[in-house]
């Protein structure tokens, strides 16, 4: 019959027939409950592999960096500043000696955003341009501005009017 | 041996509630029957009709569900409404041409038969073809049906312009090839039986005055 409309039968799907299909296999749809344990599973994970990396971190030490040289003592004289490559020829670091007559050195990155510091002998700070951040020489702990942590410090040896470079502490 | 179907014979049904009572032993569904058994003609004969649902090839309940929340399993089975999704609007209890699906006040969920899945998808019968006496719903093969049963298995239905085919099949006398039921406006413009339990509530009530 001609005013028959057959309501089974193949047929041209909508749009909202696409997205939203009658039968069950093609409804992919999420319960509370799979998310719930998505969510669980998903922070039990980083959970786990931040303590993995921990370990791994505890455990595993990069090699010592050998000790170089680095130039001579009378290249630093008190008040004064050189800069250096310390332990690979990537990582700049600044040496300084104090009025008192102390060398220091530390890693030349800002904790904060990777800018170079450099030194301030008048306010006894090194001093970072960029967001205007600066450590103290003693400690190299932030003493004002955005950064929070404080610069990796380069150990040093004087041996016969030559400065060594022999460690990182981080 | 051709898969199991379920066939309905209305003219079999002797009104013995077994079919509501094993409805409601489900484990899907406890405490709660799915099934509808109806009196045709009160007044007239204590003929009753059991119906539950007859899961359609193209299964009106779901395409009006605005919440997603009725689906079609691959085997033709249309599932009740997922409990996370039914938002309770009842549009599916109107839709459906054979009045099948059940609004849950309690619950403000749809609950509809689901052809017992859990027991049909592992091969037993559906709770209520079980335990009919009588055997008006029955879950047999296409075999069996045809050497025990006089009529025939229809499951196409006409519904005004619609034509609906079914999963299961109703039993009507040999040589009908499609249930057409002839679809009334609504209950204002036709007449009303007297069997109708609204308008005799009326005529009570105008008596009363």
């Amino acid at each position: 019959m001609a005013d028959e409309r057959p309501v089974a039968g193949p047929r041209a799907r909508h749009r909202h027939e696409e997205d939203f299909p009658i039968e069950w296999e093609r409804d992919h749809y999420v319960t509370r409950r799979e998310f719930a344990k998505f969510l669980t599973l998903g922070s039990g994970l980083l959970a786990a592999a931040n303590v993995l990396m921990a370990i791994v971190g505890r455990l595993w030490r990069p090699a010592a960096p050998v000790a170089a040289r680095i130039g001579r003592s009378a290249d630093v004289p008190p008040g004064g500043s050189m800069l250096f490559r310390y332990p690979t020829p990537e990582d700049p670091c600044i040496v300084l000696r104090e009025g008192t007559g102390e060398l220091r050195a530390y890693s030349q990155i800002c904790t904060h955003l990777s800018c170079a510091v450099v030194h301030r002998p008048d306010r006894d700070e090194l001093f970072c341009p960029c967001h205007r951040g600066s450590f103290s020489t003693t400690e190299g702990r932030p003493t004002a501005g955005p950064p929070t942590r404080r610069l990796p410090r380069i150990r040093l040896e004087e041996r016969g009017g030559e400065i060594f470079a022999v460690g990182v502490e981080a | 041996m051709s898969e199991l179907a379920f066939f309905i014979d209305y003219a079999r049904c002797i009104g013995c509630q077994a079919c509501v009572q094993a409805c409601e032993e489900c484990d899907t569904h406890r405490g709660r029957s799915l099934i509808h058994l109806e009196a045709v003609g009160r007044s007239e004969g204590p003929q009753t009709v059991p119906q539950v649902c007859m899961h359609c090839e193209n299964p009106i309940c779901a395409r009006v569900c605005p919440a997603d929340a009725i689906k079609q399993t691959s085997d033709g089975v249309t599932q009740s409404a997922l409990k996370p999704r039914c938002i309770g609007c009842g549009n599916c209890v109107q839709a459906c041409p054979f009045g099948v699906p059940k609004y849950e006040v309690a619950i403000d969920q749809m609950m509809k038969c689901d052809y017992c899945y859990d027991r049909t998808s592992a091969g037993k019968r559906p709770m209520c073809a079980t335990v009919c006496p009588s055997q008006a719903l029955s879950f047999i093969t296409r075999e069996e049906f045809d050497r025990t049963r006089r009529g025939v298995a229809v499951n196409t239905f006409r519904f005004g312009r619609e034509i609906v085919r079914t999963k299961v099949y109703v039993v009507l006398p040999a040589g009908t090839e499609r249930l057409d039921v002839r679809v009334t406006p609504g209950p204002a413009a036709g007449a009303v039986g007297s069997d109708d339990v609204a308008r005799l509530l009326e005529e009570v009530e105008a008596d009363g005055r």
